[in-house]
Order: structure tokens, then C-alpha cells, then sequence
């Protein structure tokens, strides 16, 4: 069966199916010359790995499920049919800290979880990232008393979203956000705004120095 | 719910157990209310329960201020056959805020206690296990008296981020 797609590349008419048998002539080796060199320059993306790697990072992170308040119904409706966050890549709700990369403050943390949540971002492997969902998580909203203490307080928060409570779509646009910064800026985490040096888990060979990187002893699994 | 004559004659059968333990009868929008010395309160309690009103569905504490005695303490009693309820009340001074605990004879009382004990600094003596339930353990104060500052922190924005003390400092 002939596959024809007219809307594909230039859209001559059978560029899909010439593209196809030349991908076919490669993997055999048949392909030479000025052919290879065209087929090499157009199914071949030449990047950084850091580019990359923030690449994957953003575009697919896993958030932590954690709800603290009424935001949190905000947050699961995020993930159902109406708003679907599924359509840009944040819908993998992992259930525990470790598997997760970002942690969504959805609603008021009391003094007494202020605690528990540091553990559970603590927990979270680098990179991670964290959002302050609605007011109460931000800057207390109407909950502004004793008992209430504002995200910034004990932990890094990458990005605020205002709102009592934010809409889904609120939420989703905060989380592109994010995917913009890392993508875009991603020397302007929390560490760059908050000035936290020294809180790296994976030191470099020049920092670490003799200390660890014992020649031919090999380090997280590679070889020195 | 007992009607204001009702009430009266609860709060006189309870006079005639407890000569000085009944203080004030309230009746107020069909809500019935004896007011009680705070010794009085277990006894004030057993004899209505021996009355029907079976069920202690809330223990709350309240905060006068500035009338004195400051602390309240009421307890709201239901008849779970006759769907009636009557509020049993007692008054205590800031400086001395103890109340004879109820939970050995109504165990629903304890956290209830406890709660109140957090919140308004009641002490509730024969209390198995007094200390705070929803504050932090090393919380001090208490935080629904009236005289508590409502609290609250300065809020962080970008502009005014290095003059709050923050996390990282």
C-alpha cells in the first residue's frame, strides 16, 4: 500500500515516500555522496548535552502527589479530562518523594507540616523543582495568623501562583512556566537566587579534589 | 429541647442534688444552657445523663474577655432518644483555669479537652494524657484567647526580600 502524505516536508507530491526508501537505502548502506550527506543534514539535531538534558528534565517532570488544602482539588482536576495536563507532559503523579521531581505546595502549610514538607522535599532527587500553589503558600492569604507560615520561609520555591484558588489552567500556565525557565534559563534555579553554594549532592572531580577520587577506585558506577 | 419551664426544673432537681452547685440558668433563641460551678461539672454531667441526655457531642472553650471570669467551658449534651440537647456551662478565672476532666466518664471528652487545653490554656485536672493536640509541641501560648496577638508573618515579595528574615539566613 502506497502511503501518501502531501503536507509533510516541502509538500511536493511523494516527498514522504522518497524520504522513507532513502532512510531504507541508508540502514542498508546504500546510501552515498550528496544523498547521505542531505539525509544526515535533515534527520540530524546537533545540540549541547546540557541543552538536552534540560530539555528532558522539563518536559516531562513528575510531580510529588502531595495535597495540603482545598488547592489540592484544583491540582487533581488538573489531571482529569476537562483541563489534561497529559497534553503538555506533567500528568505522571509519582507516590513517593523519590521518584518525583517536582513538589506542588497546593494550599496553607500549618507551623506543624511545615517540617514534614521539608522532609518530603528534601527527600526529592536533583533537580527538582518546587511550585507555591494559591495565596496561603505564597504569602498566607486569608489565613495570614498564628498558626500558618509561608512556603518561602523553610524551603526554595521556584515559581508563585496567585489565586484562592488558582484554576486548573492557572496551575498549568505556572507549570509552563517553569518548563520555560528550565528550559531557557536553567542557571536561574533556586541555588543561583538564593545564593545556596555548597548544597550540591554531585560535587565535581575539582572540587571534590583527592578526598574521594582515588585513582582507577571509580565513582557512582563509572570508571575513574 | 427543654423549654424555658423545662429548664427550670432540670436546673432545680440538679439544686436539689448540689445545693450551690447550679449558678444561672440560660435560655436564649430555644437553646437551653444550666451554668455550673466548674467542681460541679462530672456531677452536673452524670445527673443528666441519668436524665436521658446520653451523648457529649462537643466540648468547646471560650474566651470572655474582658468580663470576668474570663475561660469558659461548655458542654453540649444530646438525647439521643428524644433528639434533645441542653449546654452545660462553667466559667473559670484566667489565673487559676482548672476544670475537673470528664474523660474517664465520657471518653469522646479527651481529645475534645485536649483541644481546648491547646487553644484557650483550660487545665483539665485528672486528664490522662494533657498536652497539646493541634499546635506544635513547643508552641507557646495559646492561641484563641482573645488577648493572643492573631499572629501572621511579613509577607515576602521581590522587593522587600532582603529586609525579611528568610530561610536561608
Amino acid at each position: 500500500m502506497e502511503i501518501k502524505r502531501e503536507r509533510l516536508g516541502s509538500g511536493a507530491d511523494g516527498e514522504f515516500r522518497a524520504r522513507q526508501l532513502r532512510a531504507r537505502d541508508m540502514l542498508r548502506g546504500d546510501l552515498e555522496g550528496p544523498e547521505l550527506e542531505q539525509h544526515v543534514e535533515e534527520s540530524v539535531l546537533t545540540t549541547t548535552l546540557d541543552k538536552a538534558a534540560n530539555w528532558a528534565a522539563g518536559n516531562a517532570m513528575f510531580p510529588a502527589t502531595f495535597g495540603l488544602a482545598c488547592c489540592a482539588i484544583e491540582m487533581m482536576s488538573m489531571v482529569a479530562a476537562r483541563a489534561d495536563v497529559a497534553r503538555f507532559g506533567f500528568e505522571a503523579f509519582r507516590a513517593s518523594p523519590r521518584q518525583a521531581d517536582m513538589l506542588i505546595l497546593s494550599g496553607r502549610v500549618s507551623i506543624k507540616m511545615a517540617p514534614v514538607v521539608r522532609r518530603i522535599y528534601d527527600q526529592m532527587l536533583e533537580p527538582r523543582w518546587a511550585i507555591a500553589m494559591g495565596a496561603c503558600s505564597s504569602s498566607m492569604g486569608v489565613f495570614n495568623n498564628y498558626a500558618i507560615v509561608p512556603a518561602d520561609k523553610f524551603m526554595p520555591v521556584d515559581i508563585h501562583i496567585p489565586g484562592c484558588p488558582p484554576r486548573p489552567e492557572a496551575l498549568m500556565h505556572g507549570i509552563i512556566k517553569l518548563r520555560a525557565a528550565v528550559l531557557k534559563q536553567p542557571d536561574l534555579g533556586w541555588r543561583t537566587r538564593y545564593g545556596g553554594r555548597g548544597t550540591e549532592e554531585v560535587v565535581s572531580d575539582e572540587e571534590l579534589g583527592d578526598v574521594i577520587n582515588v585513582p582507577g577506585a571509580g565513582r557512582m558506577g563509572t570508571s575513574a | 429541647m427543654p423549654d424555658a419551664t423545662g429548664l427550670e426544673l432540670i436546673a432545680q432537681e440538679l439544686r436539689d442534688r448540689d445545693e450551690d452547685g447550679v449558678l444561672d440558668t440560660v435560655f436564649f433563641r430555644e437553646r437551653a444552657a444550666v451554668l455550673v460551678s466548674p467542681a460541679s461539672v462530672p456531677a452536673t454531667l452524670e445527673a443528666l445523663r441519668a436524665k436521658g441526655y446520653g451523648f457529649l457531642a462537643s466540648v468547646h472553650g471560650v474566651d470572655y474577655f474582658p468580663e470576668e471570669p474570663r475561660l469558659g467551658v461548655h458542654y453540649e449534651l444530646i438525647d439521643m432518644t428524644k433528639v434533645d440537647r441542653i449546654a452545660v456551662r462553667t466559667r473559670v478565672p484566667v489565673n487559676e483555669p482548672t476544670v475537673p476532666s470528664v474523660t474517664a466518664e465520657w471518653p469522646t471528652a479527651n481529645h475534645q479537652e485536649r483541644e481546648v487545653f491547646d487553644m484557650f490554656g483550660v487545665i483539665f485536672e485528672g486528664h490522662p494524657d494533657l498536652r497539646r493536640i493541634l499546635m506544635p509541641e513547643d508552641y507557646e501560648g495559646h492561641p484563641q484567647r482573645r488577648d493572643f496577638p492573631i499572629g501572621g508573618e511579613p509577607i515576602l515579595f521581590t522587593h522587600n526580600e532582603g529586609d525579611v528574615p528568610g530561610w536561608w539566613e
